[in-house]
């Protein structure tokens, strides 16, 4: 394996572009090196881009914040406006891993990597960030729920990686949350998960709902018709209901060491539900 | 073995909470585990394993790896002898397959290289041709005359004819007149449980280094729980003699069991044999969870009969373990522990052992008792809700106690059980509020102890100090405590005694650290030894003062004259004894060699609260309390330890630890993301009470402690939870979908 | 494959080593540079044993490549004590038994010892979410988090 930290972007899209064997890019390694430990890869290229310009920072821009892509999670964390503005965001960050893992996890390698676990990753999608993504030919900006098709899979061309990701201005009277199910209480992948993104209008009216869900599918789902069943009203038991059964519905995962079918359709509902009134208080409604 | 006459008395540093002799090296890294030794012109180890849950070998290619640059050895079970001892076969084929691979991750050939990463690459260049055969898993599916046969013709004598050749093992224990018995219960209740394979869970993989040249001397650094086994095991699987081997323990990162066997040393031995260096073997975490020793997995009938008022009238439990691919006997230990806290006019219990296609079972903390008794602990709780009574009330109506023949044979000495659950009654804990979806479970635990055979060797230093030698790995602070017992018996202060572990050449044989034995047999042994060294201090001084050496005795630390008659004497210290010993005779030691008996059987008591998410299944411990008779209690911060570190153990085992197969028979869960041991923020503090009733059988009362804790955490939480839940669990672990599909029915 | 020279700072001594570029950090620490106090206990980030600091952050160090730490400052289990004086941590895990077989001692402290400089006072909440990465076998936890609470309470007032 070589190991090469390029000089620019340009450079590095250039570099894994052109290699013939199998290459990786190392952002937190929280992955990549664990894939190496159990001899699932033996890239021949390891490229290292955590040093380049704005790679770890975060940056204030149009009412919103753009994040490089090496901000890990304990960074994240300590960033009080990125908080405030997208709890839901900056809590699924945190759930990956241990304190030693928060140090160098980051939320673009959790969306690269491609699991439909990441805990990452459904707050982005419902928070509609937006990915900057570097390739030989230029940069393009792509959603984030654009960015993972499959286990293991992304969209991503060869040669291409994400230098950032944009969390867009959050509206007035507007919240976010993110659940997730785990057997212990930390080091487990979610078994389901939920982030509802909820936007109200003075009166506590729901005027635009996101929900995406995790772990229930080949890859994290944006369900418009749980979004849709919020909307137009308060959060009540009819609503709610009604979102769930959207969920359970647009729930098609499998079973396998982690949980049940069953389980996880169960479970996600359960918590679209109970993130959905999480949201709803952080945007200032009251049932 | 003379029982002392002063259980009762004074004790100077026992009991106090002394600073570990090992620890300013455990905390500043220092400390030299398994893994953390090199040798000059070492070798890197690795081992091949089966992909197959069972298949025939039907030739393994060397070749390629053979001619890999660095590689330096490779061997297959063909290098390591046949020893005609079946247990010490099993550990050799364990070690190296021969003609078939027994489960997934079966080792089958190993290499010896200069880097790790020759070694790794060494590894996919052995060509292994597989005949993969039919598996079986389950223990329930092993047992059916049609299975799969994992191995033939090794079933014990007494196991009925026509059965499946997986059945290797049948026992049976009780007494009394069943069915009169159930005629006279008010409330029958019969229940079938399963409950799953869970690992140890050590934090430190098994490691060793080992070299062995052409004349057959060797030397193994390792970690284990009994270096004298690993050179037993080492020296059957090459064919050399133990007194040529020295084995030498490291410090032990954990092995609640798991360390009393052998999977790499005789591995690591043939490599080096046949390259001329010395190897060494790490294991990883994948390889620990798939190729060293689970636990059984066991599928269980328990029937009880209750008269209304609480009274067990009879009761009866067939057991079916399966230790994985080899014979196992730990079926044996479960059946006696199953009804072993009741005073019963009628119990019997019947157990099988089957073979499967996974690795072989090692012990575990207690092993075969706590699924047994969560079985048990299971049924009485629910005929106490449907009988509307106390769960306390009715184990105290039921316990046994001293003089009560127990379920298993023997009849109990002295036992603390009553005393324990008394405690249990009166701790807060057990009438503190619970609120909805809130359940309190209750179990008593049980375990035998074990004494064994151990050797201590006590060297008395010119300069007043004292030296321990004894050969026991220290799991977790037995250094401390025997160091303790030593300096309570001589009266010298503690830090002027220093106790180290021998290699095997150093000390003749102990048995491996199991049967919560260490404390117990070697303090034992240690104690004998320092009044070994006492008598010969005291004859010294006979000689000095011209007095018979009865008319000398020690007392605080110093030889005394007995009396008046003995003649007025200024006292000599040990220091004093000591500095002159070369002028009196010599070196001054003491030492003892004993088979121990009397560890006395020790028994505990949990209380745990949960809180049940009804619609996730995900459970919460909210509060738990252990209640254990330790006997004297050397040191309590370990013995409190104990208690909460097996308490956790087994809340593991109850709620999510499980081995989980797939449908091809291979092991899905091989790391710790997914074999869930609990992390610090699953957990309440885990409160402790220690009773101590002495142990007859110790001259300080001192009973084993490290067992028994694991023991009733599988039915207290199945209790809690069941009661929380409001239906009844029959399964382990309660995983949350476990739970939730057992809510929602 | 041919190793690479690396430039770092451990325990506050400037430290070159050569190593391969797929090494891990621990691997070069233990197998490279003698330092074992960091322990494997599964190599994939699950158990916590091999905690180092890198760069004032915590880190798995069988996690961090080693070729990764050029130019970084890395604090290892064997710096922690100054000298013969252990810190606090060290001397009251000593002292409140908080350790049995000891192996994921180390881990512990480099992770307890990272906390306390971030949240000098923590709730036991906190202390044992933190530490929910370090897996301890033989104590359940209780007397770590009682002893990571003493030496927080100590050092506080000191």
């Amino acid at each position: 394996m070589r190991y090469v930290k390029p000089e620019s972007f340009e450079a590095a899209a250039t570099l894994l572009r052109d290699e013939t064997g199998i290459s990786r890019i190392l952002a937190g390694g929280t992955d990549v090196l664990v894939q190496l430990k159990a001899e699932m890869v033996e890239p021949d290229l390891m490229v290292d881009l955590k040093h380049l310009p704005g790679m770890r920072e975060i940056v204030a821009e149009d009412g919103g914040f753009r994040i490089g892509a090496a901000v890990s999670g304990a960074q994240l964390g300590e960033h009080d406006a990125v908080k405030a503005m997208w709890p839901g965001v900056v809590e699924g960050v945190e759930l990956i891993g241990s304190s030693q893992v928060q140090s160098r996890a980051t939320m673009a390698g959790n969306l690269c990597t491609g699991s439909p676990a990441g805990d990452a990753v459904p707050a982005m999608v419902t928070a509609e960030a937006v990915a900057r993504v570097q390739g030989p030919d230029g940069v393009r900006d792509v959603p984030v729920i654009d960015i993972p098709t499959g286990p293991g899979k992304n969209s991503l061309n060869k040669g291409e990686f994400i230098t950032s990701i944009y969390l867009p201005a959050r509206p007035a009277h507007a919240g976010d949350c993110y659940l997730r199910f785990i057997p212990r209480t930390e080091m487990d992948i979610a078994v389901s998960s939920a982030a509802v993104s909820l936007t109200l209008d003075e009166e506590g009216t729901v005027t635009d709902a996101r929900i995406a869900i995790g772990a229930v599918a080949p890859t994290v789902r944006l369900v418009k018709d749980a979004g849709a069943a919020l909307v137009g009203a308060k959060p009540d038991d009819a609503a709610i209901a009604a979102m769930v059964r959207a969920v359970e519905a647009a729930c098609s995962p499998i079973t396998d060491k982690r949980g049940t079918i069953e389980f996880r359709t169960k479970t996600a509902g359960v918590l679209a539900k109970r993130a959905a009134l999480i949201a709803y208080g952080r945007a200032g409604g009251q049932l | 073995m003379a029982f002392d006459a002063q259980p009762t008395r004074k004790f100077n540093v026992v009991g106090t909470r002394v600073t570990r002799p090992d620890g300013v090296d455990k905390v500043t890294g220092k400390a030299a585990y398994g893994a953390d030794i090199s040798a000059p012109g070492m070798l890197h180890g690795r081992i091949l394993r089966s992909p197959h849950a069972h298949a025939r070998i039907v030739s393994i290619d060397t070749s390629e790896a053979e001619k890999l640059a660095g590689v330096k050895a490779v061997v297959t079970g063909a290098d390591l002898a046949m020893p005609e001892d079946a247990d010490f076969a099993d550990v050799a084929i364990n070690c190296l397959a021969r003609d078939k691979a027994l489960y997934d991750g079966h080792a089958v050939a190993a290499v010896a290289a200069t880097s790790k990463a020759i070694a790794k690459q060494a590894i996919r260049l052995i060509k292994v041709e597989y005949d993969p055969l039919p598996h079986v898993t389950d223990v329930d599916a092993a047992m059916k005359p049609d299975a799969p046969v994992v191995q033939e013709g090794r079933a014990l004598e007494n196991v009925p004819a026509g059965m499946s050749q997986n059945v290797t093992t049948y026992c049976k224990f009780g007494h009394g007149d069943l069915d009169a018995g159930f005629a006279k219960a008010d409330k029958i209740i019969e229940r079938s449980f399963k409950t799953a394979a869970t690992h140890q869970g050590y934090i430190e993989p098994q490691a060793c280094m080992a070299s062995l040249g052409n004349d057959g001397r060797g030397e193994v650094w390792c970690c284990t729980q009994g270096q004298y086994m690993v050179r037993a095991n080492c020296a059957a699987a090459l064919g050399v003699e133990e007194s040529q081997l020295r084995i030498t323990a490291s410090e032990i990162g954990g092995g609640f069991g798991g360390k009393t066997s052998t999977f790499i040393e005789p591995v690591a031995l043939a490599l080096s044999r046949k390259s001329g260096k010395p190897v060494k073997i790490v294991m990883t975490r994948d390889e620990v969870l798939k190729a060293t020793g689970p636990t059984i997995s066991s599928s269980m009938d328990i029937k009880i009969g209750m008269t209304k008022d609480g009274r067990i009238t009879a009761a009866r439990g067939e057991l079916r373990y399966s230790g994985g691919a080899y014979p196992n006997f730990t079926v044996e230990m479960g059946a006696q522990a199953a009804f072993a806290a009741y005073d019963l006019e009628a119990v019997e219990t019947i157990g099988w052992n089957a073979m499967t296609n996974r690795p072989k079972e090692i012990p575990y903390r207690a092993p075969g008792a706590p699924t047994a008794i969560y079985a048990v602990e299971s049924v009485v709780d629910e005929l106490c809700q449907e009988l509307g009574l106390d769960p306390l009330d009715v184990r105290l109506m039921n316990a046994a106690d001293k003089g009560t023949l127990s379920s298993y044979g023997p009849t109990f000495n002295d036992i603390g059980l009553v005393a324990t659950l008394e405690a249990a009654k009166a701790h807060p804990h057990y009438t503190a509020p619970l609120s909805e979806n809130q359940g309190r479970g209750l179990s008593c635990g049980f375990w035998f102890n074990f004494g064994g055979n151990t050797c201590v060797s006590l060297n008395i230093n010119d300069d007043g100090t004292v030296g321990v030698v004894e050969g026991n790995p220290d799991i977790g602070g037995s250094r401390a405590s025997i160091s303790m017992m030593a300096a309570e018996e001589l009266g010298v202060p503690y830090d002027k005694v220093r106790t180290v572990i021998a290699d095997t050449s150093s000390l003749g044989f102990n048995d491996i650290t199991d049967g919560s034995r260490v404390t117990f047999a070697v303090g034992l042994a240690t104690i004998e030894a320092a009044r070994a060294a006492i008598k010969e201090m005291c004859r010294r001084v006979a000689k000095i003062w011209d007095i018979d050496e009865d008319a000398v005795i020690w007392e605080d630390g110093c030889a005394k004259p007995a009396g008046p008659n003995a003649g007025t004497h200024p006292p000599m210290t040990l220091a004093e004894i000591a500095a002159i010993a070369g002028n009196t005779g010599g070196p001054i030691a003491g030492h003892h060699e004993v088979n121990a008996d009397g560890a006395g059987v020790s028994f505990g008591v949990h209380l745990c609260d949960t809180e049940v998410d009804p619609e996730t299944g995900a459970v919460k411990i909210l509060r738990y309390t252990v209640f254990q008779d330790a006997g004297k209690a050397v040191h309590p911060d370990y013995v409190e330890g104990q208690m909460q570190g097996g308490a956790v153990q087994g809340i593991g085992w109850a709620l999510n630890e499980e081995y989980i197969y797939g449908e091809d028979g291979r092991l899905q869960n091989a790391a710790f993301l997914d074999y869930r041991i609990p992390v610090a923020s699953d957990l309440p503090p885990i409160e402790t009470v220690i009773l101590e009733i002495p142990n007859p059988g110790h001259p300080y009362g001192v009973r084993g402690v490290g067992e028994t804790p694991i023991v009733p955490p599988l039915a207290a939480i199945a209790n809690a939870v069941s009661r929380a839940a409001n239906v009844r669990l029959t399964e382990l672990p309660m995983s949350p979908p476990r739970v939730l599909k057992a809510i929602t029915g | 494959m041919k190793t690479i020279p690396v430039a770092t700072t451990i325990n506050g001594d400037e430290t070159e080593f050569l190593c391969h570029a797929d090494e891990s950090l621990l691997d070069v620490l233990r197998d490279r540079l003698g330092l074992t106090g960091a322990k494997e206990g599964c190599g994939t980030g699950d158990c916590g044993a091999c905690s180092v600091m890198m760069n004032g952050r915590l880190v798995c160090s069988c996690l961090v490549l080693g070729v990764e730490t050029e130019g970084a400052e890395i604090e290892t289990i064997e710096g922690m004590a100054k000298g013969d004086t252990l810190h606090p941590l060290q001397r009251v895990f000593l002292e409140e038994a908080a350790l049995q077989c000891g192996i994921c001692t180390p881990g512990i402290l480099v992770a307890a010892k990272a906390l306390l400089e971030k949240n000098p006072d923590p709730t036991d909440t906190e202390v044992r979410y933190w530490l929910a990465g370090n897996l301890c076998r033989c104590t359940g936890y209780d007397k770590i988090i009682k002893a990571v609470q003493t030496a927080a309470a100590e050092m506080r007032g000191a």
